[in-house]
């Protein structure tokens, strides 16, 4: 045995090649663009206005729910051929595709599904905002500082640390994702390996083939992915991030 | 800021706020629908409200659903009362008892925080099935007896740190023990953290299908998320309706836990790991 498990991994497995694919696309994608939304909707909310408690319940309870099966079920009908997405296009006189059926949509359905789940990233960057003292904002309205400049000159540089606390968060949540590809594909990463995240992969090779050794080679890799992202990002943070005191 | 524009940004909020709840509205209304129409109708309000779809989801397993729902209620509650008792006492020892390799002990418990389920899962699953606890609760309660979620462990570390000395050193001059101590004046006074450890345990254990779906097998070991799996395989995605009610059933648990703690919970979601 040995490095086996290894050599075939690399040299031996289309599987192994796709499923590093899918999850990165995933990756890449689903955390810039829930960190963009949480940032702006938290924005929004962190002004006086009446009723911010009702949204802010509302625009995070998707990510309350987002993870569970029903959910996935839900997005499954969704995107499905005749589901609610190709109801609404239809009416536009649009025939939509299966999304979740077809290779090059079904991994952006679970993209959506990530995204649709920024509430608790906002939660957070609230709870951060609300941290920055308002002297500054005054002081940069003194030096004539717009609303955008202010945005990038006070309100980006005093949210760093969170704005880094959430990315590495988030990222780690993703390359955890197991539930959405595992209901939407039932379970196969299907179609075409489109959906197969990575520890999509892990679990059927353990439990589906029962290769324990190569499931474990697996689950090395993969920590040593997580080990090495959050290492770069905590280097990185010296370059980027600010913080006050 | 001028009127008009603090009113397009309001209008920009709601509509945002419906957008994303949308899917979730639809979902219910779609429960109460016959079948033909969940997939011509995108529309919220059912032409025709029929609830035979909860009744016919209920028993569509050939097994009822409460026993899922007993089962779910059974290892959520467990592993509550686990993670309450097992990481108040690991964080107590972390943030005020002096032993051996405290630091290092707590490096690697901050990063079993980091560590994915899935990277465990396999030595996990050898060990439990060597023990004979597949299909049993076993392997999904008793680590929650163990302190082994290191995230309520971290919260309740840095709570107690904010708990005031003298009063442990005023009950160490009473000739309170350790054990005491921890448990006169600690526990009570981490009730907040506690009941948000409790909130979030009871949640995320609810919502937990991975290590579920590995452990248990057997239909009458079944949870609510492995029941609506079984169902959408059986049905091959045939009978929505009944699926679609079930669910429904199987979120309601955690929206209620939502409505009543629902500031508890938004606090605890903003504020851990921020003070960090």
């Amino acid at each position: 045995m040995g490095l086996d498990n290894y050599a075939r991994m690399l040299t031996d497995d289309p599987h192994f090649v796709n499923a590093v694919r899918v999850t990165l696309i995933y990756v890449v994608f689903s955390v810039p663009l829930s960190g963009a939304f949480a940032l702006l909707v938290a924005v929004l909310l962190n002004r006086p206005m009446r009723g911010t408690g009702v949204y802010r319940a509302a625009y995070y309870l998707p990510s309350l729910l987002g993870g569970s099966v029903a959910v996935a079920i839900l997005w499954r009908q969704i995107f499905g051929a005749d589901g609610l997405i190709n109801d609404g296009l239809r009416h536009f006189g649009i025939v939509g595709p299966s999304w979740i059926s077809t290779p090059q949509y079904a991994i952006y359905t679970l993209i959506v599904l990530h995204v649709w789940q920024f509430g608790s990233p906002m939660l957070i960057f609230l709870a951060g905002l609300k941290q920055i003292p308002a002297e500054l904002y005054d002081a940069a309205a003194v030096d004539g500082a717009g609303r955008v400049r202010a945005f990038f000159r006070v309100t980006l540089p005093m949210l760093s640390p969170i704005i880094f606390f959430n990315l590495v968060l988030q990222t780690v949540n993703a390359f955890k994702a197991f539930t959405p590809a595992f209901i939407i594909s039932g379970g196969t990463g299907g179609p075409a390996d489109s959906t197969l995240f990575y520890t999509l992969f892990i679990y059927q090779e353990g439990f589906g083939n029962f290769r324990m050794g190569y499931a474990s080679a697996l689950a090395w890799v993969l920590l040593l992915v997580t080990a090495a992202f959050t290492g770069l990002a905590f280097r990185s943070a010296r370059y980027w991030v600010h913080y006050a005191d | 800021m001028p009127t008009s524009r603090r009113w397009a940004v309001h209008l920009l909020v709601v509509v945002g706020a419906l957008v994303m709840l949308y899917p979730l509205f639809w979902l219910i209304s779609a429960s109460f629908k016959p079948n033909d129409e969940i997939f011509a109708d995108p529309g919220l309000v059912p032409e025709t409200v029929v609830a035979d779809n909860y009744a016919t989801g209920w028993t569509a397993l050939g097994v009822p659903f409460s026993g899922f729902f007993a089962n779910s209620f059974l290892i959520a509650g467990a592993a509550v009362i686990g993670n309450v008792m097992s990481c108040s006492m690991a964080a107590y020892a972390f943030a005020r008892l002096s032993f051996r390799f405290r630091k290092l002990w707590f490096a690697i418990m901050m990063m079993s925080i980091m560590l994915p389920i899935h990277v465990l899962i396999v030595p996990q699953y050898t060990l439990f099935k060597y023990l004979g606890w597949i299909d049993t609760f076993l392997p999904l309660i008793v680590p929650k007896f163990l302190a082994v979620d290191g995230f309520f462990i971290f919260l309740m570390v840095q709570f107690i740190r904010s708990l005031p000395r003298e009063l442990d050193d005023a009950a160490r001059i009473d000739g309170c023990g350790p054990i005491l101590v921890y448990w006169q004046i600690i526990l009570p006074l981490s009730r907040p953290a506690l009941i948000t450890t409790a909130i979030f345990t009871f949640i995320w254990t609810w919502d937990d299908f991975f290590s579920q779906l590995v452990y248990l097998s057997d239909v009458s070991t079944y949870t609510v998320p492995l029941a609506l799996r079984a169902f959408l395989d059986s049905s091959g995605g045939s009978s929505w309706g009944p699926m679609l009610a079930m669910a429904v059933l199987s979120l309601v648990p955690i929206l209620g836990f939502f409505l009543i703690f629902q500031r508890r919970i938004t606090e605890g979601i903003s504020t851990t790991g921020l003070k960090g």
